[in-house]
């Protein structure tokens, strides 16, 4: 194998300095995105915005600012109740983000570990395992969600709960599949050679080589939960009003669509740039630290 | 000269499963029946090629494997009669360094910590006196300090075999199995590792078994040699007399293919026929039989014990 | 003396790696005749492998790039051609062998279904005729029961099988100019001896010219006529196998023999090569191998050696071989 650069000469030559960089190129537009929804949903109360229940029938349907019958006093128009739809959308964003990241995080801690465990263990751990998982992953999200919205009633639990339950699956195949991999390098077997016992060697081996994986499973996931929360609230599944749901903004303005489109069609840009840039984020996490995810 | 290790009739077989319920319906015959010692300080070389066993049988020692039956003893003490403490004193006293330098160190970790690992779960020695261990053993295998704060990926394949001989004897072992210790590493680099080797071993008495195809580096670094075909010892002895002059008829054969540099010594062209047969379905009588070219009519009913002959053990109808 | 049939002039492939170009074949000069057989030795990076590459125009684009040169096969400039002419070229004059036989078989396919491809392709042959072409090249190899390994696939045999299979099919044409390239490396010892014997065999049966590039030098010792040594792109000394073994002039390959452990002799110590192998992204000024070399010079840092004679078919690039060499830093072994 020719020597990498940065290889240290030997014996008592200089060691040179560390490995050069590759290209760094941080991925500039989804970073921005997201920070800029990140950093308004964070500072929405100090934003100054209108309050986003605060109803004034009088000033319904007012359309964008930059239309002829709107105004500047909200930019984005009103709702079907006089609501500025700005604030809306960034207190909305609260609801979304956090929607997103905490499934997500519930799910892929929950579902590491279970295929972690199998992988390591193999034999019937694993097959049992490996039977629930697949059992999980092919339950419907929507159907338990709107099952849970039905008898415990629409909150924001539930539809954390109900997409967290389903979704771990997903992490639990592929950290799995990773883990068997990592299970025929020699490194493991030396692990065990030099006395290490499971949670040693999960914990100190295993997971770490599997961080990669996770960020990327991670980050790819979030814009596929935004979708479902939105999708939940939109069917009244999900996050109950009067709070700011995108979802449940793009249904109130469903029967206004040629009329009032701003209602709906707002929101429904707030998740497509959210979303899309949570996609492009996690191809170039995946692209950077392990392009065999390809396929994901 | 005591014996470090000994093995007596170790084998091992693998049930081969098949269909939904994974019923056994066949054995892989690993290890079958295979005896050796490795006294103090040397080194036994174990050589055959694709499916003779000898890299389960290395498993078997490291206590990865559970034989199917025979004994191995070490220090005297039956290994697998131990109790828990007994076993990770004898885990502590063989350790491994394997063939893939690439695969063999978690690319995660500092090679101060790859190497300080051991220590780590088994003694209980303060963060200084580890580190002090660490640099003692980086000096060992001839790497600066600097690297304890290096990841693997910044050196090339000769110093990461260098990292994994380090932390090999980071608990002082008594034995250490190295399993193609060289054979990923560059022609080049071969000859700086066995050096590092072979003076390790003056140094510190520590016994090898050493597993290679090369038969050039396993003739170079072994007191004795064993040579295994189909999960069994066919020929035993000092090196240089079973490399020299090796009778049985694989041996001479496996000899003969590794093909010397040197025109002067005049080579016997041994080229055997046919395939390596499965350990599913090994041959009746003397494994080597199909493809022996001194094969008589006892061959094939009659299995060869292994005997003493002219200074080595020989597994053959022949002797 | 007959014309070669092949022969390589000033050969430069470059490659980009994201840590900078890379002289991967830098200047490399070499030919062959029929029936002679040319090890080409060197460890990873030493460009034996592109240089392969190279001849058949086969070399990774967009990264890697044939510079100059020229490769004359049979009296024509490989290099000049267009890529349609040299895909008639491939397979049918030049044939490669590789090291993998589970990567160069397609395992969907059945064994017949991948020779008959090959034959069909040199031959215009048909169904019956096709079958018995493929068999008759499956028994050339040593196959038992050819006829029905043809419908065999590839997991079905062994490494050595494989290895036979794609020489059945690198021979089917037959070739003027064979290039295995370390097709033994991946096979156990016995079976190794066994494909070499065939390739000799084959070799001469067709007159093949024949290009053997590996890092083990028994195996050039054995089936090799003359050999050329690679170091950082370059060939650092070429000639006769016996002689360059027996009476090396380039350190590197001096150093290379000895490091060897010999069958029978437990020396003390084996001579070790100090250093790493160099990093082709970043090579030092002058020789490529002045930072390990034992007998290195002051000019050796400097300057990059030219090719010199030492005698009649053994050429080095070596400062200690040209006319009017210094006395070297760490002197020679008598």
């Amino acid at each position: 194998m020719p020597a990498e650069p940065g290889a240290l000469s030997l014996p008592g030559l200089d060691v040179p300095a560390a490995a050069p960089r590759r290209g760094w190129r941080p991925p500039r537009f989804p970073l921005a995105v997201i920070g800029l929804f990140v950093a308004a949903a964070m500072a929405a109360p100090l934003l100054g915005l209108p309050d986003p229940h605060a109803q004034a029938l009088r000033d319904r349907f007012k359309p964008p600012g930059w239309q002829e019958a709107g105004s500047w006093k909200h930019p984005l128009g009103t709702d079907r109740l006089g609501r500025d739809l700005l604030s809306r959308i960034v207190w909305g964003a609260r609801v979304s983000l956090a929607a997103g990241v905490l499934t997500v995080l519930v799910a892929s801690a929950f579902g590491a570990a279970v295929g972690l465990t199998a992988g390591y263990y193999g034999g019937r751990v694993d097959a049992t395992l490996m039977r629930i998982t697949d059992a999980t992953m092919s339950f419907p999200v929507i159907l338990l969600a709107l099952i849970l919205a039905v008898t415990v009633g629409p909150s924001f639990a539930n539809v954390v709960t109900a997409i967290a339950v389903i979704l771990w699956a997903r992490y639990a195949r592929v950290i799995r599949a990773q883990v068997l991999t990592l299970m025929q390098l020699d490194f493991v077997a030396q692990a065990r050679i030099a006395g290490a016992g499971a949670w040693r060697i999960i914990t100190r081996h295993l997971l770490p080589n599997t961080l990669g994986t996770l960020l990327v499973l991670v980050t790819l996931q979030i814009g596929y939960v935004i979708i479902l929360e939105a999708s939940l609230s939109f069917l009244g599944a999900g996050i109950p009003p009067p709070t700011p749901a995108w979802g449940s903004m793009i249904a109130e303005g469903r029967d206004f669509v040629t009329s009032a489109w701003w209602v709906s069609l707002f929101p429904g840009l707030a998740i497509l740039l959210v979303v899309l840039a949570f996609n492009l984020l996690g191809d170039w996490l995946r692209d950077t630290f392990d392009p065999k995810l390809r396929q994901l | 000269m005591s014996a470090l290790l000994e093995v007596e009739a170790l084998t091992k077989h693998f049930p081969v499963r098949r269909g939904l319920l994974g019923r056994a319906t066949g054995l892989v015959r690993a290890v079958d029946g295979v005896s050796f010692t490795i006294d103090a300080g040397t080194t036994l070389g174990l050589v055959g090629e694709s499916g003779c066993g000898k890299t389960t049988t290395s498993k078997l020692v490291l206590g990865l494997e559970r034989p199917t039956a025979g004994a191995i003893r070490f220090q005297g003490e039956n290994v697998l009669a131990l109790d828990r403490a007994q076993l990770r004193r004898y885990r502590r006293a063989v350790q491994a360094v394997f063939q893939d330098p690439y695969a063999s160190l978690d690319p995660r970790m500092r090679v101060g910590a790859i190497v300080a690992e051991p220590l780590v779960i088994n003694e209980r020695l303060d963060r200084a006196a580890r580190r002090r261990r660490v640099l003692e053993l980086l000096d060992l295998v001839s790497l600066p300090a600097r690297a304890a704060d290096l990841f693997p990926h910044e050196f090339s394949g000769g110093q990461r075999q260098r990292v994994a001989i380090a932390r090999a004897l980071a608990l002082s072992p008594r034995l250490v199995v190295l399993d193609e210790p060289v054979s990923a590493l560059d022609v080049s680099i071969r000859a700086q590792i066995l050096n590092l080797l072979r003076d390790l071993q003056q140094r510190l008495g520590v016994s090898y078994l050493f597993i290679a195809h090369d038969l050039g580096a396993v003739a170079h670094m072994s007191h004795t040699i064993a040579v295994m075909y189909l999960g069994q010892i066919v020929e035993w002895g000092p090196a240089d007399v079973v490399a020299r002059e090796p009778r049985h008829p694989y041996t001479q054969a496996l000899f003969a293919a590794a093909l010397p540099i040197d025109f002067d010594t005049p080579r016997e062209e041994v080229v055997l026929s046919g395939e390596v047969p499965s350990p599913l379905r090994p041959p009746a009588g003397c494994r080597f039989h199909p493809r022996c070219p001194h094969a008589m009519a006892r061959c094939a009913s009659e299995e060869p014990p292994l005997r003493p002959h002219a200074t080595r053990q020989v597994a053959c109808h022949l002797y | 003396m007959s014309r070669p049939v092949v022969d390589v002039r000033d050969l430069h492939t470059h490659l980009v790696t994201r840590w900078g170009t890379v002289k991967a074949v830098d200047g490399v000069s070499f030919s062959v005749g029929e029936g002679e057989t040319l090890g080409l030795v060197g460890e990873s990076g030493s460009g034996k492998s592109m240089t392969c590459l190279s001849l058949l125009r086969l070399v990774p684009r967009p990264a890697a790039r044939i510079l100059g040169g020229q490769v004359w096969l049979d009296g024509e400039d490989l290099l000049a051609k267009s890529e349609a002419e040299m895909r008639k070229i491939r397979g049918r004059r030049i044939a490669m062998i590789l090291q993998d036989p589970m990567s160069s078989l397609n395992p969907v396919f059945s064994i017949g279904m991948q020779m008959r491809e090959a034959v069909a392709l040199y031959h215009g042959l048909r169904g019956r005729g096709l079958a018995a072409r493929a068999a008759e090249l499956l028994a050339a190899v040593r196959i038992p029961s050819p006829a029905e390994r043809l419908r065999a696939f590839p997991h079905q045999l062994s490494g050595g099988m494989r290895q036979r299979v794609v020489g059945a099919m690198a021979i089917a044409a037959p070739p003027r100019l064979l290039i295995a390239d370390e097709p033994t490396t991946s096979l156990d010892l016995t079976i190794q001896a066994q494909y070499l014997g065939l390739l000799e065999e084959l070799q001469e049966r067709h007159r093949l010219a024949l290009v053997f590039v590996t890092h083990n030098l028994g195996i050039v010792a054995r089936i090799c006529d003359r050999v050329a040594v690679m170091y950082a792109g370059r060939i650092v000394e070429m000639g006769p196998v016996r002689r360059l073994f027996t009476r090396p002039a380039h350190p590197y390959s001096r150093a290379l023999l000895e490091s060897i452990p010999r069958l029978g002799a437990r020396a003390a110590r084996l001579t070790a090569i100090e250093g790493q192998p160099p990093d082709l992204a970043r090579l030092p000024a002058g020789c490529a191998f002045a930072p390990r070399c034992p007998s290195v010079m002051d000019r050796c840092r400097v300057e990059t050696p030219p090719e010199t004679v030492v005698e009649a078919g053994h050429v080095t690039r070596c400062w200690l071989e040209a006319p009017g060499a210094g006395a070297p830093a760490g002197g020679r072994p008598a």
